[in-house]
């Protein structure tokens, strides 16, 4: 089989399945109507929204008024921090997240800190986990809120966030925990209410949905403030009129992303198990950032060559229709230096050499054998015209 | 049976063209438009495309055109972001009594954080008055945030006069065009506008997509965090497939817009009249500053959700109020604000027309308000002819 392209780059964004694509299509075409109409049209969106709440209540193991929309992740995480300091901050001024989290959640907390809140950043191990005990030990009886991600979408560590969620509320119970899961809804296996969950966020367009829709799970009782004021839409949390075609795409691709959730997973923890040996076989002064192969998930790992610049090695894959990234997409034109990998401890080498791979359940066997003779020629190519000693 | 149509100002179904041009973002362009390889240049280039497409419609430059999820946000962004960015400098802010939500419930929350919102009341037209205008900005005047045309009455303000004010006092001024963009032309070239919100589902576009115009130079502060996309005022990975439609669906509104106003409005002046035909109706709004689609009548002796319910059943699609209220019970505030009593404001229908209505469609609709709103006089107590 010739090898067209080999898309690895599923964190950044996925392409979405067929399925999704006709429905949006049939929904814009057909039930085009605003759901708080009340005439039939009307109420054709308003069972696209109700099912599709349903399918996602379902996978998560919770009501479906516990689930809002919202126009993708960075909102999510952006209501949930920003709205739950806000409408709390009667009971403390002080909040905890970790220093490897997204922009969106991080820069989120900037602003809180301009807002007089205070901020502890956890610093994680070198592997890139955040050890629980330095969470609960950060925790004041002034802590309202405990935001940590899932897995990471730089180097795929994957946080023990049940474990820290009965820490944290074991020793303060009024703590609110929130959890982006950007990266790992649908693939790992979520249930809130038995992970202690409070807040959850998700973006469709990292499962093979569209671009532009998100979820935020609110935990009943859980009160925040809008970010944005409206309609009283989606229970006056975030207004506007509902994006039925992208949300009914949201459902469907989360359908279909998790009815095969353990033989994805076992594909992609091939599928990388397959990259990673061959290219650190072939190129062992290369370097696998943060955790073990064995530690992190499936999909996500980040892979450091000393000496070379990862952009250059980027655009040298792009040659043979290879696609990766340099890091986080949001900061990738930023020309900063990951601030993912500069909490982990890595040298400037190392992380100026740094090339993420991010796999999905559709990338195939054939396309990591491409993948991986490529990158050892075309890494085998750089490092000898940069002279550097393997 | 036949089904009709007429809740235009809710939401639009989308053309065709559109629903082609957004198919390739979905399936081959997929790209997130920050990565930095060909998928992401590519997606990259369909984003700048759209952008030279909006700027270009509005007589804008690219670099004032901001994306957003929609008309409530892009609202949201110009007032808080003004709000945010200003707040040192004055806590005033005007707007009118008629305003959608998305404006009035944003300045009632910053009115509940110490700013001081003046609500301009509105002629029995709906108009607001400049003079008034001018009479209320203070030395401590921020913003000025009145919309181009509303969305129930369909009543068009006179935003060029109010727009100057505003510049000759030195205050920003904003407006939500949701209702107007694609159905009037503009020019911000020539316009006293320094913001503009617009909704791409209420002119053929997609929903879940919309832009804030801000003129350069006009400082607001953003409402999320995150990423630097959109100037650093609007993070998250762009809805590629939703911005490509936008473009498209606003250069498409574009062509002959002229005609297409005026056939929209021979449309609603024989559904006005014929309506008007009927004992005991009136028109709300303005009679001639309107919308070119926009018809809203109060039927009395009748309720409108009856009304709009029997219409239903007879394939007949129209609203009550705004689509953002209808379900709740209070009467619509943009009623009140024009001196409607309750009974009258209950009793009120609003049909919005687009390009697809015909004639005929427009003479069964009268058939069927006539016969509907005969029986249920008819079980009236109040009701004498």
């Amino acid at each position: 089989m010739r090898i067209k392209e080999v898309y690895i780059d599923n964190s950044a964004t996925t392409r979405p399945y067929p399925e999704v694509i006709s429905e949006m299509s049939r929904v814009m075409d057909e039930e085009y109507g605003n759901p708080s109409s009340l005439h039939r049209r009307g109420s054709e969106g308003e069972r696209i929204l109700n099912t599709s709440r349903q399918v996602l209540a379902d996978i998560l193991g919770v009501k479906n008024n516990e689930v809002i929309f919202t126009s993708g992740g960075t909102e999510s995480n952006n209501l949930a921090i920003l709205g739950i300091a806000r409408r709390n901050r009667r009971r403390g001024n002080h909040l905890v997240t970790t220093a490897i989290e997204h922009s969106s959640v991080l820069q989120a907390f900037n602003q809180l800190e301009k807002e007089g809140f205070e901020v502890t950043y956890l610093v994680p191990e070198k592997n890139g986990v955040i050890d629980p005990q330095k969470a609960v030990e950060a925790l004041t009886s002034r802590t309202i809120l405990v935001s940590i991600m899932h897995v990471n979408n730089e180097i795929g560590s994957i946080q023990p966030i049940s474990r820290i969620s009965k820490m944290l509320k074991a020793k303060n119970p009024a703590v609110i925990f929130h959890v982006d899961a950007v990266q790992s809804f649908t693939k790992f296996s979520l249930s809130p209410q038995q992970q202690g969950i409070d807040l959850l966020s998700m973006s469709a367009h990292k499962f093979h949905g569209p671009k532009g829709v998100g979820t935020l799970y609110i935990k009943d009782g859980i009160h925040l403030e809008p970010l944005n004021w409206g309609g009283g839409h989606e229970k006056g949390l975030r207004p506007g009129t509902e994006n039925t075609p992208g949300i009914a795409g949201m459902a469907l691709a989360a359908k279909i992303s998790t009815a095969d959730r353990r033989e994805n997973m076992e594909k992609m923890n091939s599928l990388k198990e397959k990259l990673i040996s061959s290219i650190l076989t072939e190129h062992p002064w290369a370097q696998l950032n943060g955790p073990l192969e064995e530690e992190g998930a499936p999909h996500i790992f980040n892979i450091s060559f000393p000496g070379l610049k990862g952009e250059i090695i980027l655009h040298a894959l792009e040659e043979y229709f290879i696609y990766v990234s340099t890091g986080s997409s949001c900061h990738s034109s930023a020309k900063e230096p990951s601030h993912v990998l500069r909490a982990l401890g890595l040298n400037e080498e190392a992380t100026e050499g740094a090339i993420r791979f991010s796999l999905s359940h559709l990338n195939t066997e054939e396309e990591m054998d491409y993948a991986a003779s490529k990158i050892n020629s075309v890494i085998a190519e750089l490092a000898n015209f940069h002279k550097i000693t393997t | 049976m036949k089904r009709i149509y007429l809740d235009h100002g809710a939401t639009t179904p989308m053309k065709e063209d559109v629903l082609e041009a957004m198919l390739p973002y979905l399936k081959e362009i997929h790209g997130n438009p920050s990565s930095v390889h060909s998928f992401g240049r590519e997606a990259r280039k369909a984003l700048d495309e759209a952008r030279e497409k909006v700027a270009t419609a509005l007589g804008a430059s690219p670099e004032e055109i901001i994306f957003t999820s929609g008309g409530s946000e892009s609202d949201n962004l110009a007032i808080q972001g003004v709000s945010n960015a200003l707040y040192t400098k004055g806590k005033h802010i005007i707007t009118s009594s008629i305003e959608h939500h998305a404006v009035m419930d944003t300045v009632n929350y910053l009115g509940q954080i110490c700013f001081d919102i003046t609500f301009l009341p509105v002629d029995e037209f709906g108009m607001v008055n400049p003079d008034e205008l001018a009479s209320e900005i203070r030395d401590d005047t921020i913003l000025v945030s009145i919309m181009t045309a509303n969305n129930e009455i369909g009543t068009i303000q006179p935003i060029e006069e109010i727009g100057n004010i505003c510049r000759e006092k030195g205050v920003y001024f904003h407006t939500d065009a949701v209702q107007a963009i694609g159905h009037m032309p503009f020019n911000l070239k020539e316009q006293p506008v320094d913001m503009l919100s617009l909704s791409a589902h209420k002119f053929y576009g997609p929903k879940g997509i919309g832009v804030l115009y801000k003129r350069k130079g006009i400082k607001i502060r953003q409402i999320f965090f995150g990423g630097s996309q959109e100037i650093k005022l609007r993070p998250g990975t762009e809805n590629l497939p939703g911005i490509v439609g936008l473009g498209r669906a606003i250069e498409l509104a574009a062509e002959d817009i002229e005609e297409k106003r005026e056939g929209l409005i021979l449309l609603r002046d024989r559904l006005i009249s014929k309506l008007l035909e009927i004992d005991s109706v009136k028109l709300n709004g303005h009679p001639v500053k309107r919308l070119p689609g926009n018809v809203n009548v109060s039927i009395l002796y009748v309720e409108g959700e009856s009304l709009l319910l029997g219409l239903d059943i007879k394939g007949v699609a129209v609203s009550s109020g705004s689509a953002c209220t209808s379900g709740s019970l209070d009467p619509s505030h943009v009623l009140m604000a024009i001196g409607l009593d309750h009974q009258t404001a209950h009793g009120s229908l609003r049909l919005t027309l687009g390009r697809d209505n015909t004639i005929e469609d427009i003479d069964y609709t009268v058939d069927v308000v006539k016969e509907i709103v005969e029986k249920l006089r008819k079980m009236s107590p109040v009701y004498k002819k």
